[in-house]
């Protein structure tokens, strides 16, 4: 993926180690982080917390044609992922057999390269997920 | 109250335009509608442009001045809209309110893509812009991929096929065949859709709406004025315009798309019509389970059943109610920022009865859906026939 | 007291035999394989590198150890494939593991022995007086091994690392490291210039006067300071850029079959490079019982040798982590092709 550096850079936490927050008001877990919890708005309290590394998967697709920077990654698996504490996102999933790659699958979270298109330029590290056996 | 009516329009042929450029092909829409209106240029007072990513495709910022010297409509205030798939019809929504506000009388609203400049690839990172950049383009998900995260989900849960999906493709391609602006001249098959390729699964290349250059464009008026200077303004009776999260995983259903379905029920509401009284729609079919997912939001069908629905012909051209008679995003043709206008061109010429080939029967009122992203933006525009002067 | 409270391994999970590659070369892949002693190697996938591997061991390491990852206050990782030239492998480690900010790290480099340096160095800071404020080290030998297409390094050079945290509380060591001794001389057996895709070796002369020479001199200069013989060791783990290596070594320094045999990783997922010696060793604390002595020799070309003797206490058997023996049955086997897809030697890649 294209990007600056700084693009990058900013998000180490939340890439290497899911860093979000969360709304002491309800209880509702963020990744990424907002600034704002959009249910208690200004009486919501976040405060920082980092997310649990594992979940499931909800939906997945297999992609057979992936966008600049990820041609050569192709098939790969994308998932929509709900981590322990009910906060969901996106990832791809690695290192997993096809058959295991199934909803309500158990995932846990690995570091990867995200994209490294320019043999000259920066690296972007980040999460991937991986089905546990 | 003042309302809004569209007065003229124009569109290109939809495809892919090697010899004609971004501003070549938004001045040809753009006189065509001008021309059709009975106006002058000088009596256009203001100028709304939708484009979604023309610094991506062509290197070309700031196109709302550019949209306005090459119509030659400078020095008017000329503005760039952009909501992503959806910023046709969000530029439509900005005339639209520049009217109803009383500043403006006559507004030009034009809407834009050139997509083949660069490579298919760099056309995904375009529009892979959509969605969430950080979260969801960064790590892969490209365009289709999170239409086909919805479209899995829908099938895990209502039980939707693959082959319903592809019924929205080939009913889509047969329209396109009775459009001569159309992309797309070749009806296509269940089993066609179903050989193609997978580029997302469930999603195969037969369910993703073609990168498409082309350009449309409208004139708004004033209704009052509208029926003086024109023989059959259509007036546009409900203009909704709703967000949701821009990534998808942080939506609470996957299968539904709130957007469109709040924007529905507020049009409803105001205008105090409901489905039976829609006699045809245009929605947003980028990918054919965003068909799928428009009808069952816009409450056309019940939720879960617009697989089965499509499936049964329900939305054919002579079916119980026509979806994408243009032949939609599909067919027709995708030429982002321009589809939420040629959407609206479609219904002009049903209204008036201009639409030869796919003409919809007693066609009274049209609904168009233009969503942006993954549905986080959708603006929702519905249209009648106006009495105008004899 | 100084010695090891936690380690971690990870070898990816892709695997090429010895004789998928001999066959794109037309060459005799079971002799190969019988004279190498190596049935099949580790391959990182397309998204991992020395960086991803060293932070997924890393990770466990620190799991393992039950620590706070911000009292580690020294982090170094050895490697010959360091992402970057210029720009350490160490700092992503750091902040991936949540170490960062209060701790002095660095990439360090002696071909395959560049990880056990590193834990020297953590022995140091750990046990010196100044600075006070250094809790744990930890240095990770990680690589995903270059090797020419079509060379003999090709069928060995594989991916993997280990990461091993040095601390000096009684309680928390699970090994004690007794002592350390490295043997180093200017051998240019194996190199690779700055600008060099791949390394390049001096073929024989990478044995007997570098690999033997240096291992052995280092182990038995360790030994006599300890005062210590091979037969009052109950594990040894010796570099093994193949299974022969570390067979013949252990035999000439008078070490038996069996004492050798739970640290032989090689033959399983080939040569790690810097996490060769520190993935063996890791497999010895994985079944070492209280009381145990170990041997520990890396090599690097170039050369030397870091020799380490040390003796298992009682805390290891309150928590074993996954095994390394057990790590190795998570695989997948990969085709040439797609091996040379993941490692890039594809020119288009």
């Amino acid at each position: 993926m294209e990007g600056n550096l700084p693009l990058i850079w900013r998000k180490f936490g939340e890439r290497y180690d899911l860093d979000g927050n969360k709304c002491t008001t309800c209880g509702t877990a963020y990744f990424p982080a907002r600034a704002v919890c959009p249910q208690c708005r200004r009486k919501g309290k976040l405060v920082d917390q980092k997310m649990p590394k594992t979940g499931k998967i909800i939906t997945f697709t297999e992609l057979f044609s992936g966008p600049a920077g990820f041609e050569h990654e192709t098939p790969y698996f994308i998932a929509i992922i709900e981590l322990d504490n009910k906060a969901r996102l996106l990832s791809q999933v690695v290192d997993s057999e096809k058959e295991k790659v199934k909803v309500g699958a158990r995932v846990e979270k690995v570091f990867r390269k995200i994209s490294d298109i320019d043999p000259e330029g920066p690296i972007a590290y980040g999460y991937k997920f991986k089905v546990r056996d | 109250m003042r309302n809004v009516s569209i007065i003229g329009f124009g569109c290109t042929k939809f495809g892919e335009h090697w010899s004609k450029s971004f501003r070549q092909l938004i001045a040809e829409a753009g006189i065509e509608a001008i021309m059709s209106a009975g106006v002058e240029g000088k009596d256009i007072e203001a100028l709304y442009g939708g484009s979604m990513a023309s610094g991506k495709f062509i290197g070309q910022e700031h196109i709302g001045a550019l949209i306005a010297d090459q119509l030659g409509l400078n020095p008017i205030p000329a503005t760039r809209v952009e909501n992503a798939c959806a910023s046709g019809g969000t530029a439509l929504r900005s005339g639209y309110m520049s009217i109803k506000s009383g500043e403006y009388d006559i507004v030009a609203v034009g809407g834009v893509e050139k997509m083949t400049d660069v490579g298919v690839e760099q056309a995904a990172i375009a529009l892979g812009g959509a969605g969430d950049q950080e979260t969801e383009l960064f790590h892969g998900a490209s365009f289709p991929a999170l239409y086909a995260l919805m479209a899995k989900a829908h099938m895990d849960k209502y039980g939707t096929t693959e082959e319903q999906m592809a019924a929205v493709s080939v009913k889509n391609h047969h329209n396109a065949t009775l459009n001569p602006k159309a992309q797309f001249q070749r009806e296509i098959n269940v089993e066609t859709v179903m050989k193609s390729g997978y580029i997302a699964t469930p999603l195969k290349l037969l369910d993703c709406s073609p990168i498409t250059d082309g350009a449309a464009a409208v004139i708004l008026c004033e209704s009052s004025k509208a029926r003086e200077i024109c023989e059959q303004p259509i007036e546009i009776i409900a203009s909704e315009q709703t967000s949701d999260t821009l990534s998808l995983a942080a939506r609470k259903s996957l299968t539904e798309t709130k957007a469109a379905k709040i924007a529905a029920k507020r049009a409803f509401e105001k205008t105090k019509l409901s489905v039976k009284d829609i006699d045809f729609v245009e929605v947003h079919d980028c990918f054919t389970i965003a068909e799928i997912l428009a009808i069952e939001a816009l409450g056309f069908c019940p939720q879960g059943q617009g697989g089965k629905y499509t499936e049964e012909g329900k939305t054919a051209l002579d079916g119980e109610i026509p979806v994408n008679v243009s032949g939609g995003l599909k067919g027709k043709g995708h030429p982002v920022g321009a589809t939420g206008i040629a959407q609206a061109v479609e219904a002009c010429l049903q209204l008036q009865d201009k639409a030869e080939k796919r003409q919809v029967k007693d066609a009274k009122i049209g609904l168009a859906h233009n969503v942006g992203g993954s549905g986080a933006t959708c603006t929702l525009h519905m249209f009648k026939a106006l009495e105008g002067k004899k | 007291m100084i010695g090891i409270v936690g380690y971690g391994t990870y070898i990816p999970k892709y695997r090429i035999t010895v004789e998928e590659i001999a066959r794109v070369w037309q060459k005799d892949g079971k002799a190969i394989s019988k004279s190498l002693n190596v049935k099949e190697k580790a391959v990182g996938s397309l998204d991992e590198d020395a960086a991803t591997i060293a932070v997924e061991s890393a990770r466990r390491a620190v799991s393992h150890a039950g620590i706070k990852a911000k009292d580690i206050g020294a982090l170094y990782v050895g490697s010959e494939s360091h992402p970057y030239a210029v720009k350490p492998t160490a700092s992503i480690v750091a902040d991936a593991i949540g170490a960062s900010p209060d701790l002095t790290a660095a990439d360090l480099e002696f071909a395959c022995k560049a990880g056990t340096a590193g834990i020297q160095m953590c022995m140091g800071l750990v046990g010196s007086e100044i600075p006070k404020w250094i809790k744990y080290g930890m240095s990770i030998g990680a690589d995903t091994a270059q090797g020419r297409p079509g060379d003999a390094l090709e069928f060995t050079a594989a991916s993997g690392g280990a990461a091993f945290i040095v601390g000096k509380k009684k309680e928390e060591i699970i090994a004690e490291i007794e002592d350390t001794y490295s043997f180093t001389t200017d051998t240019p057996d194996f190199w690779r210039r700055q600008q060099a895709e791949f390394p390049r070796h001096a073929g024989r002369f990478t044995g007997e006067p570098a690999y033997f020479k240096h291992v052995m001199r280092a182990a038995e200069g360790v030994m006599k300071m300890v005062k210590m013989k091979p037969k009052d060791f109950d594990y040894a783990v010796f570099h093994q850029p193949n299974g022969k290596f570390p067979i013949r070594v252990a035999k000439m320094l008078g070490f038996e079959r069996e004492q050798i045999e739970q640290g032989l990783t090689t033959p399983h997922i080939g040569n790690t490079y810097s996490g060769s010696m520190m993935i063996g060793l890791s497999s010895v604390l994985d079944k070492a019982k209280a009381g145990d002595k170990i041997l520990a020799v890396s090599y690097g070309s170039g050369a030397g040798s870091d020799a380490f003797v040390l003796k298992a206490t009682k805390n290891i058997e309150k928590n074993r982590p996954t095994s390394v023996f057990e790590m190795f049955k998570d695989k997948e086997y990969i085709d040439y092709a797609t091996y040379a897809k993941f490692r890039k030697k594809l020119k288009s890649l």
